[in-house]
């Protein structure tokens, strides 16, 4: 299944893993933060609304 | 209905709610079939072995790396002349992804050019002005970051926008400009292939899923764009709600 990459292996092999590691780490980012921000827009919205 | 309707925050969550969660999947899909079939089903290239594979990530990131800019550009004269909270937030959450974009742009570029040209780095026209362009990204977080007031921070963001603009547009033509240097010329956009020139082209064996690749890249940038714009919205709403609990 792997492709035969000859000597060039670790160029390309490190290419993808840099890519792939970075890309996952924005999108992990930018999920944990929407989750964070939104969980704490609505126990602010909650609190204020009972405040009246 | 006009576009500008959805400059309304609450028009443009309510929008992004029902668009989210399929652009997310259709951006998977084929960012996943773009570079699948790069890595596993291309041949080698006659000169450059297997590194041609290289080129399903860097070509894309480096054409989202300049376009994010472009986007932050566009969303940065929206604030300026109409004062759209919206496109203000947009351009700085585009800032980050637009910053990774030309970190994996300039890594695979360094990891591609040692076994290539014999060296990671060379002061070339495209590397500088692509290196200079990432400064900028970091300069146009940083500054985001810096500053309280929203309105100020999204008024000197837009300006700094504007003059890096310079730099995004001189990392597209940059070996245009100055016939000089390591980095090659356009290859996949060249004007003679676009008119079907098939001394020009490059062979549909690596264009084809090239042109996946950057398809999938554009619509994970839009994913993230879409995504990031909804929490900076729900951040600055945030910021209201504190600010009007400590008035009151």
């Amino acid at each position: 299944m792997m492709p035969e990459l000859g000597k060039y292996a670790g160029a390309v092999l490190s290419s993808y893993a840099v890519s792939l590691a970075l890309l996952a780490l924005l999108v992990a980012f930018s999920l944990l933060r929407a989750r964070k921000v939104k969980s704490e827009l609505d126990e602010i919205e909650i609190r204020s609304k009972s405040n009246g | 209905m006009s576009i500008w309707e959805y400059a309304n925050p609450v028009k443009f969550l309510r929008l992004t709610d029902k668009l989210l969660p399929p652009l997310a999947i259709l951006s998977i899909v084929t960012l996943t079939i773009g570079l699948v079939w790069g890595f596993f089903f291309t041949p080698d290239d006659f000169r450059q072995g297997s590194t041609v594979k290289i080129i399903y990530l860097h070509v894309p990131a480096a054409l989202m790396a300049i376009n994010a800019w472009l986007m932050m550009l566009v969303a940065s004269l929206i604030w300026i002349v109409r004062r759209h909270h919206v496109s203000a937030l947009a351009a700085r959450a585009a800032g980050p992804v637009g910053a990774v974009m030309t970190i994996i742009a300039l890594a695979t570029g360094a990891i591609w050019g040692q076994p290539m040209w014999g060296t990671w780095w060379a002061w070339d026209p495209r590397l500088t002005s692509f290196l200079i362009l990432f400064l900028f990204y970091l300069g146009y977080i940083a500054l985001w970051e810096a500053i309280e007031d929203g309105d100020t921070a999204a008024d000197l963001t837009s300006i700094l926008c504007l003059v890096g603009s310079v730099f995004a547009v001189l990392s597209r033509y940059a070996v245009n400009f100055w016939n000089q240097g390591l980095h090659q010329g356009a290859s996949v956009m060249r004007a003679g292939a676009l008119a079907g020139d098939t001394e020009e082209r490059v062979s549909n064996v690596f264009a084809v899923p090239l042109f996946v690749s950057m398809a999938g890249f554009f619509l994970l940038f839009l994913t993230l764009v879409m995504l990031r714009t909804r929490t900076e919205i729900r951040s600055r709403r945030i910021k209201a709600l504190l600010a009007k609990e400590r008035v009151e």
